[in-house]
């Protein structure tokens, strides 16, 4: 087992993107993703990371240049945030379809307008739909360990999809805190050589990215969504491989002290643990029978497992740190509540929208969003959302 | 037999959409995309072979006098053909004329 370090999330990302041996790493800097890029950029410059660290003008070109990259065979990284996501928009539609397991991390950060540089989830919301398979990080060994397990699932054969490790800006990647990090030995052991079965190779020419008339799209997309969708089970086996080779467990979904829980709280991403001491001091308190689910990964959407894991709780709390104007609540909510839909004996499922743009989500407001959801349930409420905290 | 490439299952393509094989476009029906059509006065053919060369789709085929006929499955009707004819013996008409 390698030593325990005390040191900034975004270096210790870096960090494992360097155990990972990564051939190429493209990127522009954006706030609060500058860190990881930066230490990279240094760790390439100094000898300790021999890769091809590609600077660009944009996110645009930096996605465009992993597309070429990881084209060509070589184990490709980015990272980006918030309007560095939106300006990749356009190619990450594309990574998928040409079946290339690019790994980005993405500090999570919200979107303009007003311009804001703090944290939320409305950029990975935005491109909930491009084909990348989604993962969430709750503190910095989360992170380390992810971004590792990122490479594995992302260049598995049976998968040959991207993926991107989420984690929230600032209150996680600027902070630092302990980190068990792995030896190179021990690495190389869990995390083979990226073997490309999509290559551009001189010896073998073959035409990526080529149209897809009407008589072949359909397809192209049915065979993105089933190999996403089958992904989970890679996703699934990549972590018990982990947890058997190092100790630490993941699960798609997460809870903590959610066995006969009547009324579930759900989250995703840091302010998990602190639902997680909110979550303590109901039970140990004030004896409410309450309990966390935590949604890991976020796509492919684990229907299955957050059924199983809801299943006997009478009111589901889901905490959504995005909108979606104009929709039918939060878009985790949206999805959960389609997930229970036909489900006989679903809980009733309460949508909240809090942390938006760097808003703390503090103990009281978790238990306040009980209060709230047991409340709805008991009379049925229909209803969009409700925003915790905002002033009216 | 192998299947045409508008009958093949979703999972039955190369991954990630890539394309293997040369010219495989030829399986494609691309002539009904076409507004215009070629058509050859071939009394005026010298039979240099100068659309045959320029045609970007292979659309022009030799005919067993010498001259050229056009693959109408897949031309486009770019019009390429009539700029380059030296003679001037290949024109495009409009479609439903």
């Amino acid at each position: 087992m390698g030593k325990r370090v005390g040191i900034e999330v975004s270096l210790a990302i870096s960090e494992a993107v360097k155990l990972a041996n990564v051939d190429a790493v493209a990127a522009y800097p954006i706030t609060p993703q500058t860190h990881i890029v930066e230490h990279l950029s240094e760790l390439v410059a100094e000898g300790e990371l021999d890769a091809a660290f590609i600077p660009v003008e944009s996110e645009h070109s930096a996605m465009s240049v992993c597309a070429g990259t990881s084209a060509a065979g070589a184990r490709t990284y980015t990272a980006t945030s918030s309007q560095g996501l939106a300006l990749m928009n356009e190619i990450l539609f594309i990574i998928p379809a040409l079946r290339l397991p690019v790994v980005m991390t993405i500090v999570n950060r919200s979107l303009s307008g007003p311009i804001s540089i703090w944290n939320d989830h409305s950029d990975i919301m935005s491109v909930r739909d491009t084909g990348w398979i989604a993962i969430f990080a709750e503190n910095g060994q989360e992170s380390f360990d992810l971004t590792l397990m990122s490479f594995k699932i992302a260049e598995d054969h049976r998968v040959l999809l991207p993926i991107s490790v989420n984690l929230d800006g600032f209150t996680l990647s600027h902070v630092i805190e302990p980190h068990e990090f792995l030896d190179q030995e021990e690495v190389d052991k869990f995390l083979p050589d990226y073997e490309p079965l999509v290559q551009l190779n001189p010896d073998k020419p073959v035409s990526l990215g080529t149209v897809g008339i009407p008589e072949i799209y359909t397809e192209a997309k049915k065979c993105i969504d089933e190999t996403l969708i089958a992904s989970e089970e890679v996703v699934k086996e990549v972590f018990a491989e982990f947890g058997e080779m190092f100790g630490r467990h993941y699960k798609v979904v997460e809870s903590y002290r959610a066995e006969g829980a009547e009324t579930l709280l759900m989250t995703m991403g840091s302010v998990s643990e602190t639902a997680m001491e909110a979550i303590d001091k109901m039970r140990d308190q004030d004896n409410r029978s309450v309990g966390l689910v935590r949604l890991r990964l976020w796509r492919p959407f684990p229907v299955k497992d957050l059924r199983v894991e809801v299943a006997g709780a009478k009111t589901l709390a889901i905490i959504d740190r995005a909108v979606s104007p104009g929709g039918t609540g939060g878009p985790v909510a949206g999805e959960v509540r389609s997930a229970l839909y036909s489900v006989e004996d679903a809980p009733y499922v309460a949508s909240f929208i809090a942390g938006l743009g760097g808003r703390d989500i503090t103990i009281d407001d978790f238990i306040s969003v009980v209060d709230q959801a047991e409340k709805m349930a008991e009379s049925n409420e229909i209803h969009q959302y409700k925003m915790i905290g905002v002033r009216e | 037999m192998t299947k045409k490439f508008n009958e093949k299952a979703w999972n039955e393509y190369d991954l990630g959409y890539m394309v293997s094989d040369a010219g495989c476009a030829a399986e494609y029906r691309t002539g009904d995309w076409r507004s215009q059509r070629p058509q050859t006065n071939k009394d005026k053919c010298i039979k240099c072979g100068v659309c045959y060369l320029v045609c970007p789709e292979g659309a022009i085929v030799l005919a067993a006098d010498g001259t050229y006929d056009f693959d109408l499955e897949h031309c486009k009707g770019c019009g390429i053909c009539e700029v380059e004819c030296w003679t001037g013996c290949i024109s495009m008409t409009e479609e439903g004329e």
